[in-house]
């Protein structure tokens, strides 16, 4: 458990992408069978385990330690996981040793009710400090490190060397604690058989139209579609199973079981998943907002089902029956699926329709003005391109429509991690409004990129100059109507939250330049957003 | 005598009336007696100055010349009277020149530990116990939630992400005084010798470290000359936590945030000072040093200055030892 509780701790901590992966890998690859595939299953969410109540904890503790001392402790620490693993004292004269975490896992797994308390308590006992932790974290259900299944695959890839996709294709396949997969990603066992056919395949993506991309490419040698403002998923009807998944390959089944009831085919397609309406029952589709309360649901009501019933728009199929068709050209695979989705619910398919273009500048000026607000830009689709996992460059692109774009003003700012940790580079903007007859700015969203590393060093010096307040890491910097720093954020969307004081949400929200030439009093005003709201909600 | 009488909180610090002397004075007084050399311990502007023979020096480094009127060295274990008053310094082992002071008059002695703890350290004389009639201890982690781990396996952690991050340059932040010299200490016990290079604020304390026996291997300047391209790739650079805040950690290829501190225990103390690898180790005694200290020296009374004195406070009354908080002002815990 301690190399376990080793690898949380660092993970915690540690910001970036690439050092999670490699402190991931170094783990799996040294780490001995079944703790480390209980590590993985705990950090990909697929380890089930009898889970105790906070109050359990608490009550053990207690038994041994005088409250008002435990009050104090607790006060100070602020998460009861990691207080009760601090202030924990085992008996004079036990020994700590180290519990595999394999062990303790199966251990747990075999309590019933009536011994946990005595179990749990026998486990604190024996295990050091950082171990207490990481066991009570585990225990009481939420580990909540910063890292998805998604990363943690990419870790094995890395200590087997292998392809993410190969690890994606078996996932759903294999349960904890995952000795075939260890087995063959350490080179000692051959590659595990499927064990359902309706595995994930990794999806193709599109790489962002950049300057000049276009200038040598022939519009006929394309197809244009709607980019809808959705989730990317992938839906598997194999061999009699059926399997929704979205596009980094986790499932979400449960979630959709009216889409999977209606997937009365034979085949993998690929698609968005929304909701509303299908152009084939003639009602409109609905917003992101709609869609997401569908999205990260194990379960679903009756009552969501009916007020957002979700549907797929097919973009394209990955197999035809029980026929792989990935090295089909577009064309043909389009064929395929147009037939599939002509026989398929009304009500649950359609398919995106394709966008007649003749050149770039007409297709430029579709794209900047869209016929329906949840389209979110346009794909391009070479005509012969074979469905190619990952993302190559050439056969795909993705022209988004133009971002929004206000001017805020900087309000906050704090320091990044990483090769950031010296500079002040997460900045909270804000926008005027009127406040019992006054105007004050309201923050309005959090933007930690978009700027060059030049206009790194402006900011930056521009928040150490003037600096009005600090809190811990963040500081306040000036803000008035004629001093401050204006900038121009550009992003995708916006919704109504009432998670923010400001009753608005950004999406994306990016600096895209700095406005030194305009004075906070001429940014903009929270009513311009919630009119960029209403105009989107057509309303 | 009442120990109040011996010794008792006043505005400048605690002051001995009978031998009219100071301990720690957070403002300029006639005669001080100081018990270590961090800053919020030893400040400039006495008159008269007695301390051991290292903290006269580090106070020297960092004031100048004439940051008192008059010094005296005491040695560690010797007895001097002043006015009547008898006056000892005892090892603290909390940094170089560490001591505990004692006063004695009419029967009544009373030990002022300053900061102090009870691990080895290779840079300083381990602490000894005194009996005494009062033990006046601080608590800066005078809370149960603190368990010093031991310091060699979190100077391991360091090696380990060396070896995991050989790209990175792994900047330590740990308190000039000290904290610095000892991690770098613990770093040349575990076996790394390579160059250890450090900000330019720990140069002379690190000299002075090293003109006293205490082998730091070798030390370079973290600096660069103009048209000098070098990043530190994996390297192990030390400065004073404020400096990686600052521009001057710019240099630094891809830098992994590190920090030598006791807070460094509570996660989220690392984490909002965007630290990526925390070291636990602390220049106090942890919670169970504290209480096993009280027990061990078993004083009639226990005064507690700065820190968290309601939980040790707290823990004296359960064990039926009489206590009470002193609520001096002016020492900082949070500098660690």
């Amino acid at each position: 458990m301690r190399a376990f509780a080793e690898l949380l701790d660092r993970l915690v901590l540690s910001p970036q992408r690439n050092a999670k992966i490699r402190l991931l890998a170094d783990y799996f690859q040294t780490a001995p069978d079944p703790s480390r595939g209980y590590a993985l299953a705990a950090i990909a969410g697929t380890l089930s385990l009898n889970t105790v109540k906070p109050a359990m904890i608490r009550d053990l503790l207690l038994e041994r330690m005088d409250a008002v001392l435990f009050q104090y402790s607790y006060d100070y620490v602020g998460d009861l996981a990691e207080t009760v693993s601090l202030v924990w004292e085992p008996p004079a004269g036990t020994v700590a040793s180290d519990i595999p975490l394999g062990e303790a896992i199966e251990r747990l797994q075999m309590t019933g009710r009536a011994d946990a308390r005595s179990v749990v308590r026998d486990m604190l006992d024996h295990l050091d400090t950082s171990a207490r932790f990481a066991f009570l974290k585990l225990v009481t259900g939420g580990l909540r490190i910063g890292v998805s299944a998604k990363l943690a695959k990419q870790a094995l890839a890395e200590m087997g060397g292998k392809d993410v996709a190969e690890i994606e294709t078996l996932w759903h396949g294999l349960s904890p604690p995952y000795l075939p997969l260890f087995g063959w990603l350490s080179g000692e066992a051959e590659k595990p058989a499927l064990s359902t056919p309706a595995v994930f395949h990794s999806v193709m993506l599109a790489n962002p139209v950049g300057e000049g991309d276009l200038d040598a490419l022939d519009p006929r040698d394309f197809a244009a579609e709607w980019k809808w403002d959705g989730i990317r998923v992938q839906l598997a009807n194999i061999g009699g199973a059926r399997r929704l998944y979205s596009r980094s390959g986790d499932e979400i089944s449960g979630a959709f079981p009216d889409v999977l009831e209606a997937a009365d085919f034979t085949g993998v397609i690929d698609g968005e998943l929304l909701v509303g309406g299908t152009t084939r029952t003639n009602r409109a589709t609905r917003n992101f907002a709609d869609l997401q309360q569908r999205l990260n649901r194990k379960t679903v009501s009756h009552k969501l089902l009916e007020a957002y019933p979700a549907f797929i728009r097919a973009y394209d199929i990955l197999f035809s029956a029980e026929d792989d068709v990935r090295p089909q050209g577009f064309v043909a695979r389009r064929a395929m699926l147009a037939d599939l989705v002509e026989h398929a619910s009304p009500q649950h398919f359609d398919l995106s329709p394709l966008v007649p273009f003749s050149s770039w500048d007409e297709l430029d000026r579709l794209r900047a003005d869209p016929p329906d607000p949840v389209i979110e830009g346009i794909m391009l689709k070479r005509l012969d391109s074979p469905y190619t996992p990952g993302r190559v460059k050439g056969p795909w692109f993705k022209w988004k429509r133009a971002p929004f774009n206000i001017d805020a003003v900087l309000m906050y700012a704090q320091r990044g991690h990483g090769k950031r940790s010296s500079y002040y580079s997460d900045y909270t903007f804000g926008v005027w409004t009127t406040v019992d007859g006054k105007e004050a700015l309201v923050p309005v969203g959090k933007a930690y990129f978009g700027f060059t590393d030049a206009e790194l060093e402006v900011l930056d010096r521009f928040v150490r100059d003037n600096t009005t307040e600090r809190f811990g890491p963040v500081r306040a910097v000036r803000a008035e109507p004629d001093f401050g720093f204006v900038v121009e954020v550009a992003f995708e969307g916006i919704n109504r939250s009432t998670r923010h004081k400001s009753g608005v949400a950004m999406r994306f929200p990016r600096i895209a330049r700095l406005r030194q030439d305009k004075l906070p009093r001429d940014a903009d005003r929270l009513e311009t957003l919630q009119a960029m709201i209403e105009a989107r909600e057509g309303t | 005598m009442k120990p109040d009488a011996l010794l008792y909180p006043a505005p400048k610090g605690l002051y001995c009336q009978i031998g009219d002397f100071y301990i720690d004075p957070v403002q300029p007084v006639e005669r001080a007696l100081i018990t270590h050399g961090h800053s919020d311990h030893a400040r400039a502007g006495h008159g008269q100055v007695l301390a051991t023979r290292e903290t006269l020096d580090i106070m020297r480094i960092r004031y100048g010349e004439g940051f008192c009127g008059t010094t005296q060295a005491v040695e560690l274990g010797e007895r001097l009277t002043l006015n009547g008053v008898e006056v000892g310094f005892h090892p603290a082992g909390h940094v170089l020149g560490s001591a505990q002071i004692s006063v004695r008059a009419n029967g009544t002695r009373i030990v002022v530990s300053g900061d102090y703890k009870r691990r080895r350290d290779p840079t300083c004389a381990g602490f000894e116990p005194v009996a005494c009639d009062v033990f006046i201890t601080e608590a800066t982690f005078g809370l149960p939630v603190f368990h010093h781990p031991d310091d060699r396996a979190e100077t391991r952690k360091l090696l380990t992400s060396l070896a995991q991050f050989p790209e990175r340059t792994h900047v330590v932040g740990a308190y000039a005084l000290g904290k610095a010299q000892r991690v770098i200490a613990l770093l040349r016990e575990a076996g790394y010798h390579e160059p250890i290079f450090i900000h330019g604020a720990l140069q002379r304390l690190c000299d002075y470290y090293q003109s006293q026996g205490i082998d730091l291997g070798e030390l370079r300047p973290a600096t660069l000359a103009a048209d000098e391209k070098q990043d530190f790739r994996g390297t192990v650079v030390v400065g004073p936590p404020a400096a990686f805040a600052d521009r001057w950690s710019r240099r630094f290829a891809d830098p992994i945030a590190i920090f030598a501190s006791g807070w460094m225990l509570i996660r989220q103390r690392a984490k909002q000072r965007g630290v990526e690898l925390p070291l636990v180790i602390s220049d106090h005694c942890d919670w169970a040093e504290l209480t096993a200290t009280i027990t061990e020296i078993a004083p009639g009374e226990v005064w507690v200055t700065h820190g968290r004195e309601e939980a040790l406070v707290r823990w004296c009354e359960l064990q039926g030892i009489a206590a009470r908080p002193l609520h001096l002002v002016g020492y900082d815990d949070e500098g660690e």
